[in-house]
């Protein structure tokens, strides 16, 4: 592709230091240089604990890495989320860069059907039209109507993972970081987030993702990503 | 002032304060009027009755009064109170003035808690007692915090007071001292006057000074200058109104007072301004219990 | 399965976080009571839309800080700077004293962490909500009454209760109140001081789901001061890590709590209960 390149991560590093253990340090990767284009689907490879959901959780912002940068396509400029200004950030995850995690942080009270259509509502689009595609896609993901109204504090993992989803693909993320999605769904269910996903690769998203699962990976993946390539000196 | 010509020499000085008292107290009036509505702090005096007794009214006239005032005194609209004789008779002697019953006649008039019927006059000066000059005291006790208010023209405090009487009674319930705005600027208490009374300070041609001995503050507003009380534009400002006429001149447009005649509950309603109500009489008014004994009881004018 | 719609242009509360200039800007502020330290050295800026929390333990200075940037407590050394609708970006100490109160009057709100700091005891719920109606200059008692009770009903209080006076009311529905008179009269920025403390725990959540909703839907900028961690991961943007009058780290909130850089960011992290 000739377009640019949505994410442009460049030289960089992630050392842990625990202050309270003796300053402990934990280097985990070093001089990292990773391209994502429009369309593309990187696969983060490497076994557990060399540092893929470090280099994800760096990219979105959430770790603050030691070193180099992470450039993000927004409004049509790069922003280095390394540097760039907490208010920034924060428009940059917003409207350009979305984060499905493993793990859904759930807040008390706020309902399955509201925790969907949030995404939509910060974006300036109306409540009405919100909940009409918040329902649409949580009964493309098999997910009970019954349960639309009850905060997902008491669902099951796979049906949180589930809402997680929902949240993430609701809108159109031009960039996209996806740390295990599929994890804990059953085979159906695997099958429509792939769906998701792909359809999301060919409106030009770009994607990073972090997937255990085999068939997922080999459905989506356009490239891997050996992360430990750039592992950090000890 | 100096004493008379062949007059005995006074044991106190003219109008019972000392010269320097009354020059500081001109002084606070002229502040006071110079400033309509904002409470001027003076140097209250002890005087031959305690806080509480109208001390505030009293230095007001005793720094004003002169040998050619005509003086008139009045406690809750009657001249004929134990207190209005008291103080009556006080001025009589140490600022050797005529008095007066009647409201026309008089040069300075001081009240407790009422301005009299009769319209005033230019060149007629209205002194009231006044116990609590501070109109927000009730709502806000920090006196920094009040005065701040008066300084920064911030009032939404008072319009608390208003919307809690509206939520309450479904009215605005004050009867007594309700508040007022002077000259737009300053939120004032016009002292425990019924609210009956508000509409007259409004554009009026006499002076009007309040004073607070206790509190030590001393209030004005001169002639011609707006008072409006305040009210919410769905809620406005209304005055009493009684259904009954007054019983002994059958006046239907002053202030009434309600007077229980017997044990069985009896009762009769009467012009407080005694004054105005012997004036109607005089004139051949009559009420509907006219000739009952109020009417006759001899006053002892001094 | 999802219908690719146009999506309007961003809410005006989103497009301001981008573009807009601060709403508050604070320059090495410092505040000494004699020789004992409040804060040091502290700046930051704060945009519309924005919520920042301020956390750190009993003493670390954090509500110093807040008196401070309120114009409250004026500082040492030091400046704060507030967008204000009538002189622009000002710095709220070299304002006269009127137009600073009335600018906290009523482009501000203050939430106490004791709400009766912040309401009027003797007065009823409705009065304390309408207050700051009548200081803009609302003369009409019926329309503010309709206010109060829509206020009321956002903040979920029984609006039959409107003529009650707060001492008739739990402690979590006398910071509802609190809540809702320091919102009515539409301020730009709100500061909060440990609002939820001394609450029951459902109490607590069911008050800060409200304020996030309330933050979401009206644009505000808040400052709120705690010492819970759990109430800064859910409310607030960024985070100020206030220790002994410094500020040891500041951040997006997801950064500093799940990536603590300062040794006592880490600390307080890691002592955090997970139940």
């Amino acid at each position: 592709m000739c377009a640019n390149p949505l994410i442009v991560v460049e030289d960089l590093a992630k050392t842990f230091t625990l202050h309270n253990a003796e300053s402990a340090t934990i280097p985990v990767f070093d001089r990292l240089a990773l391209e994502v284009s429009p369309g593309e689907c990187v696969v983060l490879a490497g076994e557990s604990g060399v540092g893929k959901s470090t280099l994800m959780r760096s990219i979105y912002g959430n770790y603050l890495p030691t070193q180099g940068t992470v450039r993000v396509l927004h409004d049509g400029t790069y922003v280095d989320i390394t540097r760039a200004l907490p208010h920034q950030v924060l428009d940059v995850r917003r409207r350009t860069l979305g984060y499905v995690s493993q793990f859904l942080r759930v807040i008390p009270r706020i309902s399955t059907l509201q925790l969907t259509m949030e995404p939509l509502l910060e974006n300036g689009v109306d409540a009405e039209e919100a909940q009409g595609r918040a329902e649409t896609l949580l009964s493309a993901l098999r997910l009970p109507r019954a349960h639309w109204d009850l905060p997902p504090a008491t669902f099951s993992g796979g049906e949180q993972q589930r809402v997680n989803i929902a949240r993430s693909f609701i809108r159109n993320y031009p960039v996209m970081l996806l740390d295990e999605p599929t994890a804990s769904l059953d085979a159906e269910n695997r099958a429509i987030v792939v769906t998701l996903i792909q359809q999301a690769l060919d409106r030009g998203a770009a994607m990073i993702g972090i997937f255990h699962d085999s068939d997922v990976r080999d459905a989506v993946a356009t490239r891997l990503f050996g992360v430990s390539e750039f592992k950090a000196a000890a | 002032m100096t004493a008379r010509q062949n007059e005995p020499e006074r044991y106190y000085n003219y109008a019972y304060l000392d010269e320097q008292t009354k020059r500081m107290i001109r002084r606070a009036i002229l502040k006071a009027l110079a400033i309509p509505g904002y409470q001027a702090p003076f140097g209250s005096r002890e005087m031959p009755v305690p806080y509480g007794w109208g001390t505030g009214g009293i230095q007001l006239t005793a720094a004003i009064i002169g040998p050619d005032d005509v003086y008139k005194c009045i406690d809750q609209g009657a001249d004929d109170t134990t207190n209005a004789v008291s103080i009556r008779k006080f001025f009589a002697k140490v600022a050797d003035v005529a008095t007066t019953e009647d409201t026309a006649a008089a040069t300075i008039i001081q009240t407790r808690h009422r301005i009299p019927e009769q319209a005033l006059t230019e060149g007629q000066v209205l002194v009231f007692q006044v116990p609590q000059p501070e109109p927000l005291r009730g709502l806000e006790a920090r006196e920094t915090e009040t005065r701040a208010m008066h300084a920064y023209e911030e009032y939404g405090l008072q319009y608390v007071s208003l919307y809690e009487s509206v939520a309450t009674y479904g009215r605005i319930a004050s009867t007594v001292g309700y508040p007022t705005m002077i000259d737009e600027r300053y939120l004032m208490s016009p002292s425990p006057i019924p609210k009956f009374d508000n509409p007259k300070m409004n554009d009026n041609p006499a002076i009007l000074l309040f004073g607070a001995g206790r509190e030590k503050r001393i209030y004005a507003v001169p002639p011609y200058t707006s008072v409006r009380s305040l009210d919410f534009d769905d809620y406005p400002f209304e005055t009493q109104t009684w259904t009954e006429d007054c019983a002994l001149c059958g006046a239907t447009d002053s202030y009434l007072d309600e007077v229980v005649l017997d044990d069985s509950g009896e009762r009769m309603f009467v012009c407080s301004d005694s004054s105005f109500c012997s004036d109607r009489r005089a004139a051949g008014h009559v009420g509907s219990m006219a000739g009952h004994q109020l009417a006759t009881l001899d006053k002892a004018l001094v | 399965m999802t219908t690719a719609t146009i999506e309007r242009s961003p809410s005006q509360a989103v497009a301001e976080i981008g573009q807009a200039p601060p709403l508050l800007r604070v320059s090495n502020l410092s505040k000494w009571y004699g020789h004992v330290v409040g804060c040091r050295d502290v700046s930051f800026e704060l945009r519309p839309g924005e919520v920042l929390g301020i956390v750190g333990e009993s003493g670390s200075g954090k509500t110093t800080l807040l008196n401070a940037i309120s114009g409250r407590l004026p500082p040492t050394s030091g400046v704060v700077e507030f967008d204000t609708s009538r002189f622009g970006l000002a710095n709220i100490y070299a304002l006269n004293e009127p137009d600073r109160r009335r600018m906290q009057r009523e482009e501000w709100g203050f939430v106490h962490q004791n709400p009766r700091d912040g309401l009027r005891m003797r007065v009823s719920g409705g009065a304390n909500v309408a207050e700051p109606l009548m200081n803009l200059g609302n003369r009409h008692y019926g329309q503010m009454r309709r206010a109060t009770l829509e206020w009321l009903d956002r903040v979920e209080l029984d609006t039959s209760r409107i003529d009650d006076k707060p001492r008739n009311f739990s402690g979590g529905m006398q910071q509802r109140i609190q809540v809702a008179r320091n919102l009515i009269h539409g301020p730009r920025l709100v500061f909060m001081d440990e609002p939820t403390g001394g609450l029951d725990v459902s109490v607590q959540a069911r008050l800060l789901d409200l304020l996030r909703e309330l933050v979401r839907d009206l644009g505000l900028a808040v400052i709120i001061v705690t010492h819970d961690m759990a109430v800064a991961r859910l409310m607030a943007h960024r985070l100020i890590v206030m220790k002994s009058g410094y500020v040891v780290e500041t951040g997006l909130t997801d950064q500093v709590l799940d990536d603590p850089q300062h040794p006592y960011s880490q600390l307080l992290v890691s002592s955090v209960l997970q139940i």
